[in-house]
C-alpha cells in the first residue's frame, strides 16, 4: 500500500484516505456506519456476506465496501436507494435460512443480525419453503453451538486460521449445504478459542457455561483488568444483581488488542466455588465461624505472640499492588524480615543482583516488531496466550524464532531452530559457548567455570548466528526456567547472550502482579522500589526447608499448589503452630494447616492495581460487592494493622494506599549491586527429570475452581503423566495404564500417556494440582513405576465409563 | 312584569316542581347500579386481571425464559431466573410476579412471543398472609391449568383483531 493520500466523497462528505485502503476502514474511521457481517478489523477480507454493498458512482453495480480500495475522486453513496436496495436484498437472503428463534437465543439483544434486520429486514418473509436445519456440533465445554443460526460469515474460520493459528473450524459443503464444523467430532482446544463467541455476529457460537442464564440488557458492564496472567488483559465483567455472569474483552491495542485468553474469559466461573464467606477460627482443634470483631483480635494476638524471626509472611504475586504494599507494611510493623512472594522461583542464589523487577524488557507492541527471538524454558503459548499471539504476529511477519525447551509445545509460529532436552541448561550452555565463539566476546569467569566442557552442536551455532544477525533481537526466559534449581545460572547465561548479541533481555513472569510484588518490596532482601533493607530475611525456599518455623501469614495463596516444592511447603505449614490465612477461597487442605481464616474479597469484588510485564499500571474498581462477610484485602490488612497497634494504618480508600505505594516506589533509591553475581551449580542430569509445568488452568485459586476450564482438553491433560514413547518402553511401562510418580517421600498416581513431543528423559508431571501436591521440586529427578493394586484399575474403569 | 311573575312562581313552588320532575324522570328510568356480588358487569375478553402461565396441550410449559416480559414491565414487578433444563431447553427456574407492584398494564402479555404469560378475567382475589402477594412459577402455572379453557376461549375470541 502506498502512502499517497487521496480524497473521496462519501454521502456528500469529503474524506481523506490512504490510497488503496479499503472503503469500510475509511468510513468506520469517519463514523459513517455501513452494515456488515463478515468484515472484522482484525481479520482478512473475504467479502462473502455482501451486506456492505454501497453505491459507487461510475461503477455499474453496487460494490462491497470491505473489499473496495479507495481511489482519488471516488464518490460513494451509502444510503442511496440503490445501496439500501442492495443491502435489503442481501438481508432477505440471509434471513431465508435463519431460524427466528431470537427469544431463546443467547445472542438476542446483542445480535448483529437482529440489529441490522431491524433496519434492513422486511416485516414479512416471502420465503414459504422449508428452512434448512443443521445438526449442532459438540466442540467442547467452552463454546455452545447452534449451527442452524449460522450465516456463514466465516469469521470463526478466519480467526482460527489467522489469529489462533489452528484451523479447528472450517466450512464443508457449498451453497445451501455449507456447514461450519470441525470435520470430525472433536473439541476446539485453542487457548484463545472463546474469542469466536465475540466474533460470531449471530448466536451460532455462544458462551457455554453462561448459556441461558442472563440477557444482555440485564447486565451491568464494569471495565476491569484480568489478573490471571502477567499481561493484564483488559476485560469487561458483566454482572447481574451483584453476581458476575461473564467476561468479554475490552479493546486495548497496547495490551490485548481485541482478544482475551480463555483463562480470562472463563476464570471467573470459579469465583463462587468453595468460597470462604465468614472468618473462621480453630479452637481446640475445632473450626468455628466467628465475627470479624473476634477473628481480627485473635489473629493479631497470635502474630504478636510469635518470634518474628521465625515467622514467614507469604503473599501471592497475583494480589493487587495495594494488598502487597499493606502486606509489606504489616511485615515492617511486626519486624518480620521473612517476607516473600516468589513461590514459583526455584533458585535464590543471585537474588541480590537480580534486576529491579522481572519484565519483558520492552512493550508488547515492540515485541511484535522483533526480528529474531530466543525463548528459553517457556510454554509461552499456554502461560501467556497474548504474548504468544504477539510472537506469532512477529513470526508471520518473518521474524526468526528459536526455542530451547524440554518439550515441543506446539507453538503456532514458525520456528527457525528448536533444541529439545530434558535438561535445558545443557542446551543453553552449548548456545552460550557458540555465541561466545561467534561474537568473540569473552565470557565472565564465573560462567565459564560453571559450564566447562560443554559440547557445541551445529544447531547451537546456527541459533547463535540467527541471534547475531538479528536487528531487533529479544531473548526471553520463562516459567520452566524460573522454577529450576539452577535458574540463576540460566539467567546469567541468557543475560550474557543478550549482551553479546545486542539483544533485549526479558523474562516472562506468569503471575499477574509479579512486577508489582517486586516493586512493592514483598521480598526478604529489598524494600519498596529496590531500596536496601537493614536485615535480610529468609526467602520462601528457606522458610519451607526449615522445620522450626513458628508461624505463617498467607495472602491469597495455596502454598501446597503454588510452591515450587509443594511437598516441603505442605510439611512446613503443618509443622508451624500458627498459620493465619487471608484467602477468598478455602480448601480441605487449608483447613488442616491454618488456624485463623480471614475471608478477603476475590478480585472482581475489590478495587486494585496490577503492574503487567511491560511495567504498565492498570487498575479497576470492584464490579460486585464482596460475597458474604468477606471484605476487600486492603481493608482486612488495614484493620489488622490497627489491631496490632501499628502507626500509619489509617487509609480511607484504596486510592490512599495506591498514592502511598506510588510515592514510596518513586522515592526509593534502588540499591542494586553491580558485582558479578554468584550463580548456582549446574544441575546434575538424572535418568528421568520431572517437567513440573504449572498448567494454564491451575495458575491461581480462582482458575483452579473454574469447572468449565478444568473440563477442557488442557485441563484433562494436566492430570495425566506424559512421557516420550521411548522412555515408556525403556522403563517397561508399555502396559501400565496408571503410573506412580515418586519424588522423595511424595507419591502421585495418575494415568500415563505417550507424547512424542516431549524430550527424551523427561516426564511431564504437572504442578499446581491436588493430585501432585505431595511431590517435591518441579524440575528435579523423579521415579516412575507402574501403579499397582486396585487404585489403577478403578480409576481406569472410571475413565472408560 | 318579571318581578310579578317571579312573585307568583315563588308562591306556586314552580321551581320545586321543575326539580322534582327531573327527579321523577330519573326515578322511572332503568337502573345502572348492580348489586355486586350477586350481579356483575359484562367483561371484555381482553380484560386484564390475575396473571397465569399457560401450558401447551401436551403439558409442556410454554415459557422459554426470553425475559421480554421482565424487560418490558414498567413496574419492575417480574423477576425471572433461567438456566438450561436437563433436556437442554431454555427454561425458567424462577418466575415471580409481585402483585403489589403490578399495574395491570398488560405489557407482559403483549410482549410474550409464545402466549405464555397472560392476564385472565379473574379480578376477585386477595392475600391473607405477608408474602402471598408474590406469585411464583408454581402458583402461576396452577392458575393457568385451572382456567385454561377460559383463557383459550378469550384468546380465540380476540384473535381476529391481533
Amino acid at each position: 500500500m502506498s502512502d499517497e493520500r487521496v480524497t473521496i466523497e462519501v454521502d456528500g462528505r469529503k474524506l481523506e484516505a490512504t490510497k488503496g485502503e479499503m472503503l469500510i476502514r475509511v468510513t468506520d474511521a469517519a463514523g459513517i456506519s455501513i452494515p456488515r457481517f463478515c468484515y472484522h478489523k482484525k481479520l482478512s477480507v473475504v467479502a462473502n456476506c455482501r451486506m456492505c454493498l454501497v453505491e459507487v458512482e461510475k461503477a455499474p453495480k453496487p460494490l462491497p465496501a470491505c473489499a473496495t480500495p479507495v481511489m482519488d475522486g471516488m464518490v460513494v453513496h451509502t444510503r442511496s436507494e440503490k445501496a439500501v436496495d442492495a443491502q435489503k436484498g442481501t438481508m432477505e437472503f440471509l434471513l431465508i435460512n435463519h431460524p427466528l428463534d431470537c427469544p431463546i437465543c443467547d445472542q438476542g439483544g446483542e445480535c448483529e443480525l437482529q440489529d441490522l434486520s431491524l433496519g434492513y429486514g422486511e416485516g414479512v418473509s416471502r420465503f414459504n419453503e422449508g428452512k434448512r436445519a443443521v445438526r449442532d456440533k459438540n466442540i467442547g465445554p467452552l463454546i455452545a453451538t447452534d449451527m442452524t443460526r449460522c450465516i456463514h460469515c466465516t469469521r470463526c474460520v478466519r480467526f482460527g486460521d489467522e489469529i489462533a493459528g489452528i484451523r479447528e473450524l472450517g466450512a464443508t459443503g457449498r451453497g445451501e449445504h455449507m456447514e461450519i464444523g470441525t470435520y470430525i467430532e472433536r473439541s476446539v482446544d485453542s487457548e484463545m478459542s472463546g474469542n469466536v463467541i465475540d466474533l460470531c455476529p449471530v448466536g451460532a457460537l455462544t458462551n457455554k457455561p453462561y448459556r441461558y442464564t442472563a440477557r444482555p440488557w440485564e447486565l451491568v458492564q464494569h471495565a476491569m483488568v484480568a489478573p490471571h496472567d502477567a499481561v493484564g488483559s483488559n476485560i469487561y465483567l458483566h454482572s447481574r444483581r451483584g453476581r458476575v455472569m461473564r467476561a468479554v474483552p475490552r479493546d486495548n491495542e497496547q495490551v490485548n488488542e481485541t482478544w482475551i485468553s480463555d483463562r480470562d474469559r472463563y476464570g471467573h466461573f470459579g469465583q463462587y466455588e468453595q468460597r470462604l464467606e465468614r472468618p473462621m477460627l480453630r479452637e481446640n482443634g475445632q473450626w468455628r465461624e466467628v465475627e470479624w470483631e473476634v477473628a481480627l483480635p485473635a489473629a493479631a494476638k497470635m502474630l504478636r505472640a510469635v518470634d518474628a524471626s521465625r515467622m514467614g509472611m507469604l503473599a501471592s504475586a497475583a494480589s493487587s499492588l495495594e494488598e502487597l504494599h499493606l502486606f509489606r507494611r504489616l511485615a515492617e510493623g511486626l519486624r518480620c524480615p521473612n517476607l516473600d512472594h516468589r513461590l514459583g522461583l526455584g533458585d535464590f542464589t543471585d537474588q541480590d543482583s537480580a534486576p529491579l523487577f522481572p519484565d519483558l524488557g520492552q512493550s508488547l507492541t515492540s515485541l511484535e516488531q522483533a526480528d529474531s527471538v530466543l525463548i528459553v524454558g517457556s510454554n509461552v503459548r499456554k502461560d501467556l496466550p497474548i504474548v504468544h499471539h504477539r510472537l506469532r504476529k512477529a513470526g508471520l511477519r518473518g521474524a526468526s524464532i528459536a526455542v530451547i525447551n524440554p518439550a515441543d509445545f506446539d507453538f503456532r509460529f514458525p520456528l527457525s531452530h528448536q533444541c529439545l532436552a530434558a535438561d535445558i541448561g545443557v542446551e543453553l550452555a552449548g548456545l552460550t559457548v557458540a555465541v561466545s565463539e561467534l561474537t568473540d566476546s569473552p565470557m565472565p569467569m564465573n560462567l565459564r567455570d560453571a559450564i566447562a566442557n560443554t559440547a557445541v552442536s551445529e544447531e547451537h551455532r546456527a541459533m547463535a548466528k540467527m541471534l547475531q544477525q538479528g536487528d531487533k533481537t529479544t531473548v526471553l526466559t520463562g516459567a520452566l526456567a524460573e522454577g529450576r534449581e539452577d535458574y540463576s545460572l540460566l539467567r546469567e547465561l541468557v543475560r550474557y547472550i543478550a549482551e553479546a548479541t545486542d539483544a533485549v533481555f526479558g523474562e516472562l513472569p506468569v503471575a499477574a502482579n509479579a512486577v508489582g510484588a517486586w516493586l512493592a518490596g514483598v521480598l526478604p532482601h529489598r524494600g519498596p522500589g529496590g531500596a536496601a533493607v537493614d536485615t535480610s530475611g529468609m526467602h520462601v525456599g528457606e522458610m519451607f526447608a526449615r522445620d522450626d518455623m513458628e508461624a505463617f501469614v498467607l495472602l491469597g495463596l495455596e502454598p501446597e499448589l503454588d510452591a515450587v516444592d509443594a511437598g516441603a511447603a505442605r510439611k512446613a505449614l503443618r509443622a508451624a503452630g500458627r498459620v493465619v490465612a487471608l484467602s477468598a477461597w478455602q480448601s480441605p487442605e487449608m483447613l488442616e494447616y491454618a488456624d485463623v481464616l480471614l475471608p478477603v474479597a476475590a478480585w472482581p469484588e475489590s478495587a486494585g492495581t496490577w503492574i503487567n510485564l511491560e511495567g504498565r499500571w492498570q487498575g479497576h474498581q470492584g464490579a460486585v460487592p464482596p460475597l458474604g462477610d468477606s471484605r476487600p484485602g486492603w481493608k482486612v490488612l488495614r484493620v489488622l494493622g490497627n489491631e496490632l497497634g501499628l502507626s500509619g494504618f489509617d487509609y480511607l480508600s484504596p486510592q490512599d494506599v495506591l498514592d502511598e505505594v506510588r510515592q514510596r516506589i518513586s522515592q526509593a533509591e534502588p540499591d542494586l549491586p553491580v558485582t558479578t553475581p554468584v550463580v548456582a551449580r549446574a544441575m546434575r542430569p538424572a535418568a528421568l527429570m520431572r517437567l513440573g509445568e504449572v498448567p494454564l488452568y491451575s495458575v491461581d485459586p480462582m482458575v483452579r475452581r473454574s469447572s468449565p476450564l478444568q473440563k477442557t482438553t488442557d485441563g484433562v491433560r494436566a492430570r495425566q503423566v506424559s512421557m516420550h514413547p521411548h522412555d515408556i518402553e525403556r522403563l517397561g511401562l508399555t502396559d501400565a495404564g496408571h503410573v506412580e510418580v515418586r519424588q522423595g517421600e511424595g507419591r502421585a498416581v495418575m494415568p500415563l500417556v505417550a507424547d512424542e513431543r516431549l524430550a527424551e528423559g523427561c516426564v511431564r508431571v504437572c504442578a499446581g494440582l491436588a493430585e501432585t501436591r505431595e511431590l517435591g521440586k518441579r524440575f528435579s529427578p523423579v521415579e516412575v513405576v507402574a501403579a499397582e493394586g486396585p487404585v489403577a484399575s478403578t480409576a481406569m474403569e472410571q475413565d472408560e465409563a | 312584569m318579571r318581578t310579578v311573575s317571579n312573585w307568583i312562581k315563588s308562591f306556586l313552588l314552580w321551581e320545586l316542581l321543575i326539580g322534582l320532575s327531573l327527579t321523577g324522570r330519573y326515578f322511572l328510568r332503568p337502573k345502572v347500579t348492580l348489586s355486586y356480588p350477586e350481579e356483575k358487569t359484562p367483561q371484555s375478553p381482553r380484560f386484564r386481571g390475575l396473571h397465569a402461565l399457560r401450558r401447551y396441550p401436551n403439558g409442556e410449559e410454554r415459557c422459554i425464559a426470553c425475559k421480554l416480559c421482565e424487560a418490558v414491565c414498567p413496574a419492575l414487578a417480574i423477576t425471572i431466573e433461567s438456566e438450561p433444563r436437563e433436556d437442554g431447553t431454555r427454561r425458567t427456574t424462577r418466575y415471580d410476579i409481585d402483585m403489589f407492584k403490578c399495574i395491570y398494564c398488560g405489557f407482559c402479555e403483549e410482549s410474550c412471543p409464545v402466549d405464555s404469560i397472560v392476564e385472565t378475567r379473574i379480578f376477585e382475589f386477595h392475600f391473607e398472609e405477608r408474602g402471598e402477594h408474590i406469585l411464583d412459577k408454581q402458583k402461576l402455572l396452577a392458575i393457568g391449568d385451572k382456567y385454561e379453557a377460559m383463557i383459550a376461549r378469550d384468546r380465540a375470541e380476540d384473535a381476529p383483531y391481533r
